[in-house]
């Protein structure tokens, strides 16, 4: 991508600076080459969109769209940040905090998580509705990695990776609403999960502390994001 | 010029917050110019003046039913009430029994030996709540202070904020839970 214009690129005005970019590309790859900041959580480099999370809403012409999964079209006014998106943005991650069971103090991902860090980002002061104080049982059958389902946001980011990057299709959903859930095989224990590889990708894929390494305490687990990303990029590289 | 009234409440939390406040070092002697403090475990004093105070720090969540009266004469009693550190804003580690029964809960945990005439003892100890609350849930609060503990730089921010007459502006890692 060229911020250079070029007669083949569409031209964007994003929060009123023009911007040009590659055909195909979405809202936030345009946003982002122009150094503009939408915050993220179910995305990920690498991976295909599920626009799932809503964090990365923005107004484009009247319309609210995820930057993540809108292509950038020739003339299009797109504008990332308004107090209504805002608002839209802090509810939505005030409510991941009432849904799941955040415990940050004694967290392995304490300081290095990413719906933390969005809670810090958005200005969440305090959640305006009863926490659910779920307990769901942790499944630490595995004997590298464990599942705390109370600490997952549902951004399908395990699920993405094992299926699009490892191939290996061991992660899906279950259930709806609030109940809706990570699981592995149909929901067999992670260690009978025969498809799984125990190759890692959604412990360094996974934005909180729902899929962490054994072994780490308090705020030690420290992940790579990136590799996802990485690993597709040198595929297509050949 | 007056003094301030500071009060703070302890509930169901470690004390960290409070050790927190006393963190803030050398601003300590220029709070200690601008502010007094009503009750407070740091003065031992048990129960809010009649007079009111002017600012109630928070620390801890609410577990049982002595922390209902507290919370709410402390609503009563001060103009500006905020929840201090992550007990007192999300429940934090207290709320982990959430989901137990309490008296199933003492009985496991204290055996058979902690009962009178076969009964909890809630006439000597408040009786718990069933579920652990945030402090917001139960009175209206004015700014919370996040962590666990709170940084002191943050507890210093916010009251130097107050004194001054303003609004403490509290944003980005000053919001950081945890
Ligand atoms: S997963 Fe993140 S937000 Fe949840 S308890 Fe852990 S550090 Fe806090
Ligand atoms: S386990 Fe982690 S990566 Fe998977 S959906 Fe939950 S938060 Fe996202």
């Amino acid at each position: 991508m060229s911020s250079k214009v070029q007669p083949d690129h569409v031209k964007l005005v994003i929060d009123g600076q023009d911007v040009s970019v590659e055909p195909g590309r979405t809202l936030l790859d345009a946003a982002t080459a122009a150094g503009i900041r939408i915050p993220t959580l179910c995305h990920l480099d690498g991976l295909p969109e599920a626009a799932a999370c809503r964090m990365c809403v923005v107004d484009v012409d009247g319309r609210w769209l995820p930057a993540c999964a809108t292509e950038a079209v020739d003339g299009m006014h797109v504008v990332t940040k308004t107090p209504e998106i805002e608002t839209h943005r802090r509810t939505v991650v005030e409510l991941l905090f009432a849904e799941g069971n955040h415990v940050c103090a004694f967290c392995v991902s304490n300081g290095h998580c990413e719906l933390q860090d969005l809670a810090c980002e958005v200005g969440l002061h305090s959640v305006r509705v009863p926490y659910s104080f779920r307990r769901d049982r942790i499944d630490a059958s595995h004997p590298g990695f464990l599942v705390d389902r109370d600490r997952c946001v549902l951004c399908g980011r395990c699920v993405r990776v094992c299926a699009e990057v490892e191939g290996a299709h061991t992660w899906a959903f279950a259930n709806r609403g609030t109940d809706a859930r990570v699981i592995t095989d149909l929901w067999e224990t992670w260690d009978d999960a025969e498809s799984c590889t125990s190759c890692g990708k959604c412990v360094e894929s996974c934005p909180t502390g729902a899929i962490v390494c054994k072994g780490v305490s308090n705020a030690e687990m420290v992940k790579d994001a990136e590799l996802p990303g990485e690993l597709v990029a040198r595929r297509n590289r050949g | 010029m007056d003094k301030v009234r500071v009060a703070t409440v302890w509930l169901s939390g470690c004390a960290g917050c409070h050790m927190s406040i006393l963190d803030v070092d050398e601003a300590l002697i220029d709070l200690a110019e601008r502010i007094e403090f009503a009750n407070s475990p740091l003065t031992d004093l048990k129960v809010f003046p009649e007079s009111g105070v002017d600012v109630t720090l928070i620390e801890g969540a609410v577990a049982n039913e002595e922390h209902l009266e507290i919370v709410e004469t402390a609503r009563k009693r001060s103009k500006i009430v905020i929840s201090l550190g992550d007990c007192a804003v999300t429940a934090n580690v207290p709320s982990l029994r959430n989901g137990i029964d309490p008296d199933e809960m003492i009985a496991e945990i204290y055996g058979p030996e902690a009962t009178t005439n076969g009964k909890l003892p809630y006439e000597v100890v408040p009786k718990l709540l069933d579920r652990v609350r945030p402090v917001h849930e139960v009175i209206h609060v004015d700014f919370f202070l996040h962590g666990c503990p709170p940084p002191a730089g943050v507890i210093a921010k916010a009251i130097f904020a107050l004194l001054d007459g303003q609004t403490p502006e509290l944003v980005g890692e000053d919001l950081k839970f945890g």
